[in-house]
């Protein structure tokens, strides 16, 4: 029961009102935990797709999965390793900082440099999970104002 | 000029809009009359046509502002007859007790704001449970919600936890088919409580009226049949065990199998438990009949749990009452799991056998799969075992000639009245006691509230059932702690002539907290002394039923006969033994083996 495992689980629902705090009070209620959450409907259909990171044992994996299926709602939730995964993030810096530096950083994150103002330069990357986490830590000495990140996507190979 | 021709206009328009409304009228006065698909009619009488189409004969309620146009349809309408009870609360129960009774789905009817926040309990009631019911709450109109209108209250957001499904009708067109959709989520697969909430423009609203004669929800389909490789590989596993044991749930009555699991004991001289939620599903003489297990279970139930080798459980979900400390939880033996609902089966214990689908269903397979090779002599061995167990300590209780014993009452009830009877009870002591002395012999004969335990439910689930089973004696027993929640529905049982008789076993104590209380918090009785109490005899009679002040064996069957006699509300007030204590018992998070058996009085 140690085996509290990063997991991922794509939720194909109807698309609806309220069919997401169904499964955001589901999370809630039976004390499950959500890292990131990102929804969004399904191109041509009525459907919408709902991403959650979690973390869990499988006994509680297997609850999760289940009870996010004994929803009206739900048409599919699929938790499996076989999943390919990006997420995007924004990130603000300060005009003083190195730009070339800053581009450079953004490249080596399949990203670049998406907005310039006045005061401020905005970055934008989209990688896998782990990769957008040393994007932020290796952003730290650029000292960024702000930074904020989508949450997971992810699709089925 | 342009003013005149506006208002010319305006005229034109006020002469046509009244046409309209004429016609309107018209049709909804003559539609019964017009083919089914020429339906005009307002949102609420929708509500009342989709009651009628789903066969609903009686409606439990309480009127309010946001849901007055339903009753106003409802006062036109003779195809069902509506029950006022004196509280949003009873009515919902009221509805579940019908539900539990019947095996229909139960309906209530409330509205919006505090009607609806006071269903809430009963909703969460039926909801643990699985038992089916549709409850319709009237809310503000749509152009009110999200404005802290008057009586508004976030009715889909709250109920959401403890219903099945809920539905908020945004558009008219939708509601025939959400109050089908309601019906259909709230009787099939593991059923539970639906939640319709109603705007109150939506019911003003005049629309055609078409019901659905089919429920197509692409996103619900639930697995009834069972796994058949994994029913073949189950019945491998009985046929191999030595000491297997039917743990009996719920889902045996709400599936309505319990032929098909006597049959399978039978068949097999299979011993069996039953939950707190399956007493009556085996039969109180069936000699492989070994109790109630868990908690409150008794010797042999529990020593059979802890020694089998095979739990072939049947629409039961492993409740922490029922297993106690879930690591000795039926520690030698393997597990057949048979649920319709997926998210059970391995959600407390390592299933190894586990099978999704309808009890029934399944049963009619596993009995073909053991016929010809299963035989009544094969566990005697076994069943030997557990009759020494029982014999060792065998459910009773000590019978005392000076002060009635609880215990004493409702087997007595049980003696006159038996398989007459339907039980309900409030939640304490007296419900244990009642689960573990009463004869229960069929399904449906017991009522209580099992999974979430709500004081209050007895009475009007009572009600409930008597207007479901009007040919059956109605008895709620109960405590002088549980039957003062909801005790305003004497009103309602007088007025409809629901001759409810309710048996209070008082004992002045908020009973089964107290006896926690000695047990584990060296007797300080905080907060459980009931001993200031109204005068119930009067307090009955005085919402037009009949009372009774009980204190002998004599006095206690004369008031239960006078009381079934008289036909009328009734409370027989019961003064019994203060400190008696439900056994056995097993303390929380301790192993079913480890009960607590003898009686050492506290008393001061």
């Amino acid at each position: 029961m140690t085996d509290n495992r990063r997991r991922v689980v794509s939720v194909l629902v109807e698309n609806e009102s309220s069919v997401l705090s169904r499964v955001s009070g589901l999370f809630a209620g039976r004390g499950y935990n959500i890292e990131t959450l990102t929804v969004a409907p399904v191109p041509n259909t009525n459907r919408s797709r709902i991403t959650i990171v979690t973390k869990g044992s499988e006994r509680i994996l297997e609850q999760i999965t289940k009870q996010l299926h004994k929803l009206i709602p739900v048409h599919k939730v699929v938790e499996h390793d076989e999943m390919v995964e990006k997420e995007m993030v924004l990130a603000k810096f300060p005009i003083e900082e190195n730009l070339a530096d800053i581009q450079a950083l953004c490249g080596a994150y399949n990203g670049g440099i998406v907005n310039v103002g006045v005061n401020m330069l905005i970055a934008m990357v989209a990688d896998e999970p782990c990769r957008v986490k040393h994007f932020i830590e290796a952003s730290a000495r650029y000292n960024p104002i702000e930074i904020v990140r989508g949450g997971v996507v992810a699709i089925e190979r | 000029m342009n003013y005149f021709l506006d208002y010319i206009q305006l005229l034109l328009l006020k002469r046509k809009y009244l046409a309209f409304l004429d016609k309107i009228t018209n049709l909804t006065k003559n539609s019964k009359t017009i083919g089914a698909e020429f339906m005009k009619m307002n949102g609420a009488r929708m509500v009342c046509e989709a009651l009628i189409a789903e066969g609903v004969k009686t409606v439990f309620g309480y009127p309010g502002g946001a849901i007055m146009n339903v009753y106003d349809e409802i006062y036109k309408q003779d195809g069902f007859e509506h029950i006022l009870n004196r509280h949003e609360q009873a009515s919902v129960h009221a509805a579940d007790g019908y539900a539990r009774a019947t095996g229909e789905v139960g309906v209530a009817m409330v509205t919006s704001g505090p009607g609806f926040t006071n269903a809430v309990t009963g909703l969460a009631t039926a909801y643990m449970d699985s038992i089916p019911m549709v409850v319709v709450s009237g809310q503000v109109p749509l152009s009110l919600i999200g404005t802290d209108g008057f009586q508004e209250i976030d009715a889909i957001g709250i109920s959401r936890p403890c219903t099945k499904h809920n539905f908020l009708v945004r558009e008219l067109s939708e509601l025939p088919r959400i109050m089908k959709e309601a019906f259909h989520i709230a009787r099939t697969g593991r059923p539970g409580p639906v939640l319709v909430d109603v705007p109150k423009d939506i019911t003003a609203e005049i629309g055609e009226f078409v019901y659905p004669s089919e429920v197509n929800i692409p996103s619900y389909k639930p697995t009834t049949k069972g796994n058949k490789r994994q029913i073949e590989k189950a019945v491998d596993a009985i046929l191999k065990s030595k000491k297997p044991l039917l743990y009996i749930g719920g889902g045996v009555v709400l599936s309505n199998a319990t032929d098909l699991v006597r049959k399978l004991a039978d068949m097999g001289g299979i011993p069996a438990v039953e939950t707190l939620m399956a007493r009556g599903v085996m039969g109180a003489s069936n000699p492989l009949l070994q109790g109630m297990l868990g908690m409150h279970g008794n010797y042999a139930s529990n020593m059979a749990m802890s020694e089998t080798d095979l739990v072939i459980s049947l629409g039961a979900r492993f409740d922490d009452r029922v297993t106690g400390k879930l690591s000795e939880f039926a520690k030698y033996a393997d597990i057949i799991h048979v649920d319709i609902d997926a998210a059970n089966i391995g959600k407390l214990v390592d299933v190894d056998y586990p099978i999704v689908g309808d009890v029934k269903l399944v049963l009619e397979k596993m009995i073909v799969g053991l016929e010809g090779k299963i035989n009544a002599d094969k566990y005697s061995d076994w069943r030997e075992v557990l009759n020494r167990y029982d014999t060792l300590h065998p459910q009773t209780f000590t019978d005392s000639d000076s002060v009635i014993k609880p215990q004493w009452a409702i087997e007595r009830i049980g003696e006159l009245l038996g398989e007459q009877a339907i039980i309900t009870s409030d939640v304490g002591q007296h419900q244990m006691w009642t689960a573990q002395h009463y004869p229960f012999d069929r399904p449906r004969q017991w009522i209580n509230s099992g999974g979430l335990g709500t004081m209050g439910f007895g009475f009007p689930s009572a009600i409930g059932a008597k207007r479901g089973c009007p040919e059956k004696t109605v008895i709620n027993i109960t405590g002088d702690g549980s039957i003062l929640m909801n005790v305003q529905e004497l009103v309602t049982a007088s007025e409809y002539k629901i001759p409810v008789i309710n048996v209070i076993l008082n004992n002045n104590f908020l009973g089964m907290v107290r006896q926690w209380q000695t047990f584990f918090y060296e007797a300080r009785y905080a907060e459980t002394d009931l001993s200031y109490q109204p005068n119930f005899k009067l307090l009955a009679e005085a919402c037009g039923g009949i009372g009774y002040d009980v204190t002998t064996k004599a006095e206690f069957d004369d008031a239960l006969k006078d009381a079934i006699e008289k036909d009328r509300v009734a409370f027989i007030n019961v003064a019994v033994n203060r400190f008696e204590n439900v056994l056995p018992m097993v303390p929380a998070g301790g192993a079913l083996y480890n009960m607590i058996l003898d009686d050492k009085p506290k008393e001061k």
